[in-house]
């Protein structure tokens, strides 16, 4: 279940939340790749009260613990939608015209690539390669992938998502 | 154990493990760095240091900094190809350390020494100046020798930036230490010493850097 990322925001509950990744690798300095996917499941990115938490409970260096957050693209830094929305923009779904499928999920939900909605329930973005370059232009909504999907249909998907 | 090798036609006997550059310097034979400090393990990362080693007859270019003495080495720290190579690492680095045009510190001198053009590649330089080269040594300096970690890298490839973590910052109003080590300068003229307005990891989230 994801978090809303208001809620997220209080620290008790950060604590928590982080000592519970923490305690299930035997607080394994070496585990913290780990930790953080983890706790972004939980909370759909990563706060900064959090990684702070993560600092503190790992014991290791807060500089260290953002270094390797913003390394890696599974990671977010900043607040997420309940919904992600991935386009690809790889090279087969490019030459299969997935900028015109993303032109038209940024017109449908009048958001720009890069971004989350204000009511905090999708964030747009790209991708280069969800792998199945056969059923492209590919978009994959929470982890559901569509290929070449109408404007209906992803309508349909958007107005069931909460 | 010591292994004999020549260094700009110079016999130079070294202490096996020593790096090229360690050799050099002993022997009083200068090799420009941007990311080397003796107190920290070598990093590799700006190749400025670039030298040309002969070994059984082959000739290969390698960074001093990370590449140890051998016996029967033959070391060449100036020729056209090492001038060339140093000199279009600087005009590559030129246009992100350039203040107004202008470069400062050990890059200035470098550029000054080596004919460089710092302005070639500006026209297909694109981002803004960051003026950082990211040699790493006051991270590196704050982590290995100050142990503070108040200061480290955020993000990947053109994307990487050295941010101030302020919470983390009471030592450095009096540390200072990795001010004298930027080689361009960026350190000294941005940093307040307090909350590092504009090079702290705020700014880095709030998407400023
Ligand atoms: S701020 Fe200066 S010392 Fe630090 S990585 Fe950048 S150029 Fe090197
Ligand atoms: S290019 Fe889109 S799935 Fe591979
Ligand atoms: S000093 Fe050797 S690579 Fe930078």
């Amino acid at each position: 279940m994801m978090v809303s990322t208001t809620k997220s925001k209080g620290l008790p509950k950060a604590s928590g939340a982080v000592k519970k990744a923490v305690g299930s690798y035997g607080k394994d300095k070496e585990a913290l790749i780990q930790v953080l996917l983890d706790l972004q499941a939980v909370f759909g990115w990563l706060p900064p009260g959090v990684l702070r938490e993560v600092s503190e409970q790992l014991d290791v260096p807060v500089v260290q613990v953002y270094r390797i957050a913003s390394y890696y693209k599974a990671f977010s830094l900043q607040p997420r939608g309940r919904h992600i929305i991935k386009v690809c923009m790889g090279t087969a779904c490019q030459v299969r015209r997935s900028p015109q499928l993303l032109n038209t999920i940024s017109a449908v939900l009048k958001m720009k690539p890069c971004e989350t909605s204000t009511d905090g329930r999708f964030t747009l973005e790209t991708v280069n390669c969800l792998g199945c370059c056969a059923m492209g232009p590919v978009v994959a909504i929470d982890d559901v992938y569509h290929s070449n999907p109408s404007t209906a249909d992803l309508q349909k998907v958007f107005e069931s998502a909460e | 154990m010591t292994v004999e090798l020549q260094i700009d036609g110079k016999e130079v006997r070294a202490e096996e493990g020593i790096t090229i550059l360690e050799a050099a310097r002993e022997a009083g034979i200068a090799i420009p760095t941007l990311c080397y400090h003796t107190e920290l393990m070598p990093h590799g990362t700006c190749r400025i240091c670039s030298v040309e080693v002969e070994t059984r007859g082959r000739m290969r270019t390698v960074v001093s900094c990370g590449c140890s003495v051998e016996q029967g080495m033959v070391v060449k720290t100036r020729s056209p190809r090492i001038d060339r190579i140093r000199k279009t690492l600087i005009e590559l680095l030129a246009p992100t350390t350039a203040v107004d045009g202008e470069l400062g510190g050990q890059m200035k001198k470098l550029a000054r020494e080596y004919g460089a053009d710092t302005h070639r590649f500006e026209s297909r330089f694109r981002d803004r100046p960051t003026r950082c080269i990211l040699c790493g040594q006051c991270v590196r300096y704050c982590d290995e020798v100050v142990g503070e970690h108040a200061i480290g890298f955020m993000g990947r490839g053109v994307d990487r930036r050295a941010v101030f973590f302020p919470e983390k910052a009471k030592a450095c109003v009096t540390c200072q230490a990795c001010f004298n080590l930027c080689p361009t300068g960026k350190i000294p003229s941005e940093t307040d010493f307090v909350v590092f307005d504009g090079f702290s990891v705020d700014d880095y989230l709030a998407g400023e850097l």
